[in-house]
């Protein structure tokens, strides 16, 4: 359980939290028409008879859409319903043609599922925690007006009419905005694993409704929910959560109600104000829509979708503790994102291959290379890296020299620099630039006895007990290579010759 | 050219492709009919070069001696419920008025691709919502047919009015209609003619301004049952722009067509014998009942149970979807908009539906609105749908035992304009017999069967199972060629 606690005037609150995403279906073509849903074209320049109501039009279920839907509510462990319908749900707005969207109110295609954020202390989630999902529907999106186009008109642009949409309904299962923070970047993860959605906030392909209410601890009854519409990235909803919570238990405290209403949020100030309350409520007058019969899976379809998952980014983190030998921490964060579980994966298959060792034998050094290593040689160069000279080739090369120690990790890091600035290929770099490690016995035998030689008095020293001197010799040796000296090499016969 | 005008569709056909006459010359002649017809108000746009140009290209086409479509020659006339490319669709309504699409309804591509052309687009009950024609934004369409000794103003029926008081007057050898809830049927009784609603999904709604989406259904009306076979081949079809076509191959209805009834059972339904029913009517039928028994059929007692209930769940279901296939109309896009000085979006609504919708379609979306409402939804619409399931449950008990149910297609015969329309309950149950076959998404057609003792046509109506046209075209059939049936309205026009 979260420890979310707010300290109130009148004692310590909690706060319930449920969300409701929003995610674009990755699809060429919108969900009832065949107009495309690419982002970012001319107003209007993706708009058919359908999406913009014209007389007589019918809507034709896109069955790409409907695949994605399955795939997603499979990856969620949820129920497949192999009988669902489609509802309308009539309201009247400039950017809504039809006059009512097409969704799936009584008989979603998912139903009950479930998605487990991870444990992350520094967020306050002590432990593993699953949260419900209450069902996934179909639907489609709005088109956008436009308010400073002209001085007294609005102009609408129907190019996202008809996109899409899953509705995502969770639980109030989330305690705290960093619960309600991870619930999100877990369902965008998953979302992406699949490929049913891209997960572009930014674009909106991916928006929240957050549903937040409070109550003193203890309590059990739910206290009154205010539900903030369309707030479109992971920091704003727990910003909007924050606010929401606060702004309800000064609310309570001073003696008032709070009531059911819809809230926008505002990216500016951080805050929510209320949009309509209950009262002004729409009555959306939800009926099944006429046009389309109900929608019934066959077996066949049902698993297909089935085949086609992915392994999913559970799975995955618990192969890599396991089967890869990772650390949990290294397996979280290689499997949050679909590209860098992706980079990771082939530059393993390479790496294992260059250096002739199995996958299992070299994963951790490639995940700390992945996580670490790599990524703060390029943030070090900045711009002057070119990510396309990266290949996972050059980087198996420089991990298989640190293998097979003709290199320190030093100058691992160096090879790679000169990777990502020219494009030349590791084992040249290491030649002509002269990064490689010594591991030729004679010098270095020949640098210790120097030292040895040399130090004759910490020699005594050392053989009398002082071991912390084994350093100083270690510091002398490596000094006296230049730093090349392979490190395993000068142990060796440094432990030999002192004895 | 008059006498071209009384051929019927498939002499016409016949006569162009043998070479008796040319289509340009059937073009003509139905072009000088409409355009005398001016009192009939049948049409809301002519089209006389739309029929000239589809004539002319069927024309070359023999010439050049090629292979012509079923309807070949045959100029037609569209209800204007049709979306057709570059011709004013408007849905007899003010909301409608000077829209016109560039797209066209797979139906009417289908009778173009068949070689039909256009005589014009023809007057319903706006948004198809209406018995009686009087709905119309653009004026009422009179009826041919007077009767007896009277001059009075004849209602043609709704919604299909105009399609059938064009096909009865002449001035069309065949329309294309739309059936929710009697639409085809209660206009073909109403005038004298042959209408076929086939079954839910036959034809595509693609194109079609929707007003029940659930009922809605297109048919053709023509004064023969044959006539009706041809054109409901050519309109029928699998169409993958509408969900809820049906994917099933188009039988040669009019190949296979034959009254012989040997071994059919007819059901007659004991529940449309209603109170006060007009005793003229109940002759005909028992009339209608000889009729079949001597095409070899026997009758059969059956009992539709929940008939009664059909009407009032009709009333909900139909304005229920209704409410919301005409919310599209709003003044954004296309249409009528009514933006009054300094207005915001609510005004913009408020004002273009007010002005754009007539009383019946404010009625309904009202209805609709209500049975649809928070609280209400159960008690009503899903009420309405357990009904619906109810009537097609009793449709299916009865086909145990039969193979077409022969009744009524209306209660009365044609009455006068402006007689009902004060009253709306007393103009939707002129629908009583036709709504149930559409609740249960049924073929269903009406033929002309007499004349009553004032001199007005009667109808009877054959329902038959789903996917079943061929049998209801054949004892529609059975039942023409024993009805002797050549009644003509008298011109007055």
């Amino acid at each position: 359980m979260s420890n979310y606690r707010i300290q109130g005037a009148t004692g310590e609150w909690e706060v319930v939290i449920g969300l409701e995403v929003h995610a674009q279906i990755t699809t060429k073509a919108k969900l009832f028409s065949g107009a495309s849903t690419e982002f970012g074209a001319e107003p209007n320049a993706q708009v058919s008879l359908v999406d913009a109501a014209m007389p007589g039009m019918l809507p034709v279920l896109n069955r790409e859409c409907v695949r994605q839907a399955v795939r997603t509510g499979m990856a969620i462990e949820a129920q497949i319903n192999k009988w669902s319908r489609f509802d309308r749900k009539n309201y009247f707005y400039a950017d809504l043609p039809q006059g009512y969207q097409i969704s799936q109110l009584y008989h979603p295609i998912v139903g009950e599922g479930e998605l487990t954020i991870d444990a992350d202390d520094k967020a306050g989630i002590p432990e593993d925690k699953v949260i419900g999902i209450e069902r996934i529907h179909i639907e489609q999106d709005a088109g956008k007006l436009m308010h400073d186009q002209h001085p007294t008109m609005s102009y609408v642009d129907l190019n996202r009419t008809g996109v899409a949409l899953m509705e995502i309904v969770s639980r109030p299962d989330m305690t705290s905005p960093a619960e309600a923070g991870a619930y999100i970047r877990k369902l965008r993860a998953i979302l992406r694993y699949v490929g049913s959605c891209d997960g572009n906030m930014e674009e909106g392909s991916m928006r929240a409704d957050v549903n937040v209410s409070v109550r003193k601890v203890g309590d059990t009854q739910l206290g009154t929910r205010t539900e903030t519409k369309n707030v479109n990235s992971v920091r704003f909803v727990m910003q909007a959560i924050e606010h929401e919570v606060q702004r309800q238990i000064d609310v309570i405290e001073d003696g008032g109600k709070i009531v059911q209403e819809t809230r926008l949020f505002d990216p500016g100030t951080g805050s929510t104000r209320s949009m309509r309350s209950k009262e002004d409520a729409h009555d959306y007058r939800y009926f099944p829509d006429p046009d389309l019969l109900p929608l019934e899976l066959d077996d066949g379809f049902v698993e297909e979708c089935r085949a086609s998952l992915p392994e999913l980014p559970d799975a995955k983190r618990k192969r890599y503790e396991s089967d890869l030998g990772l650390t949990p921490y290294n397996a979280r964060e290689l499997t949050a994102e679909v590209e860098t579980f992706a980079r990771f994966e082939t530059l393993l298959s390479v790496a294992a291959k260059v250096m002739g060792k199995s996958e299992a034998k070299v994963a951790t050094q490639v995940a700390n290379w992945s996580l670490s290593v790599a990524p703060g040689v390029i943030k070090s160069l900045g711009d002057e890296a070119d990510l396309s000279n990266a290949t996972p080739e050059r980087q198996s090369a420089i991990l298989a020299m640190q293998d097979r120690s003709e290199i320190s990790g030093r100058q691992a890091k160096e090879i790679y620099e000169i990777v990502l600035k020219t494009g030349r290929e590791p084992d040249e770099i290491a030649d002509t630039e002269g990064l490689k490690q010594v591991s030729d016995t004679g010098a270095i035998e020949a640098a210790i006895d120097d030292i040895l030689a040399n130090n004759q008095d910490k020699v005594e020293q050392y053989r009398g007990g002082k071991d912390k001197l084994y350093g100083f010799f270690v510091g002398q040796t490596m000094k006296a290579m230049q730093g090349k000296a392979n490190p395993q090499v000068v142990n060796q016969i440094l432990k030999s010759k002192l004895g | 050219m008059a006498e071209l005008t009384n051929l019927t569709l498939k002499a016409i056909r016949d006569g162009v492709a043998g070479g008796d006459f040319t289509a340009r010359e059937v073009a003509q002649g139905f072009n000088a009919q409409i355009a005398a017809a001016d009192k009939l108000n049948a049409f809301i746009t002519p089209t006389p070069d739309h029929a000239l140009a589809a004539a002319d290209a069927v024309d070359a086409k023999r010439a050049a001696g090629e292979e012509l479509g079923a309807l070949a020659g045959v100029p037609i006339g569209m209800k204007d419920l049709f979306a057709t490319n570059g011709v004013q669709t408007s849905a007899a309504s003010h909301m409608l008025e000077g829209f016109t699409p560039h797209y066209e309804s797979t139906v009417s591509q289908k009778l173009w691709d068949a070689g039909a052309g256009m005589l014009g687009k023809l007057n319903l009950d706006q948004f198809a919502m209406g018995s009686s024609n009087e709905t119309s934004h653009f004026g009422n369409v009179v009826n041919p047919w007077k009767s007896a000794g009277s001059n009075e103003a004849l209602a043609p029926g709704g919604s299909s009015g105009g399609s059938s008081a064009a096909v009865a007057a002449r001035l069309c050898p065949a329309a294309t209609g739309t059936d929710t809830g009697g639409s085809i049927r209660q206009p073909a009784a109403f005038t004298g003619i042959a209408g076929i609603k086939p079954t839910y999904g036959r034809c595509s709604r693609w194109g079609i301004v929707a007003f029940a989406s659930s009922l809605d259904q297109a048919g053709s009306m023509a004064r023969t049952v044959e006539d009706c076979a041809i054109m409901l081949g050519a309109m029928a079809g699998f169409d993958p722009k509408d969900s809820t076509s049906i994917d099933a191959p188009v039988p040669d209805w009019a190949g296979a067509l034959s009254g012989d009834l040997t071994g059919k059972k007819v059901g007659i339904p004991k529940e449309y014998r209603v109170d006060g029913m007009d005793a003229e009517i109940d002759a005909s039928w028992e009339e209608g009942k000889a009729w079949l028994r001597d095409a070899g059929a026997k009758i059969v007692d059956i009992s539709l149970p929940h008939t009664k209930y059909a009407l009032p769940a009709y009333y909900i279901v139909a304005p229920a979807e209704a409410s919301s296939n005409l919310a599209r109309y709003d003044g954004v896009r296309y249409g009528l908009r009514d933006l009054p000085e300094g207005s915001g979006l609510q005004d913009m609504y408020a004002a273009t539906r007010a002005a754009g919708f007539g009383d019946e379609v404010k009625r309904r979306i009202l209805i609709g609105t209500y049975v649809l409402s928070a609280g209400y939804y159960d008690a009503y619409y899903t009420q309405a749908m357990k009904v619906r399931t109810l009537i097609q449950r009793d449709f299916d008990a009865a086909f145990a035992q039969c193979d077409v149910i022969l009744a009524p297609t209306t209660p009365t015969a044609a009455f006068a304009l402006g007689d009902k329309a004060d009253d709306p309950l007393a103009m939707y149950l002129n629908d009583v017999f036709a709504v149930p076959a559409s609740m249960a998404g049924l073929p269903a057609m009406s033929v002309p069967a007499r004349l009553n003792s004032a001199g007005l046509p009667l109808g009877l109506q054959i329902i038959g199972k789903a996917m079943d046209e061929q049998g209801v075209l054949n004892a529609g059939l059975a039942l023409e060629e024993r009805a002797n049936y050549v009644a003509v309205p008298k011109r007055w026009w």
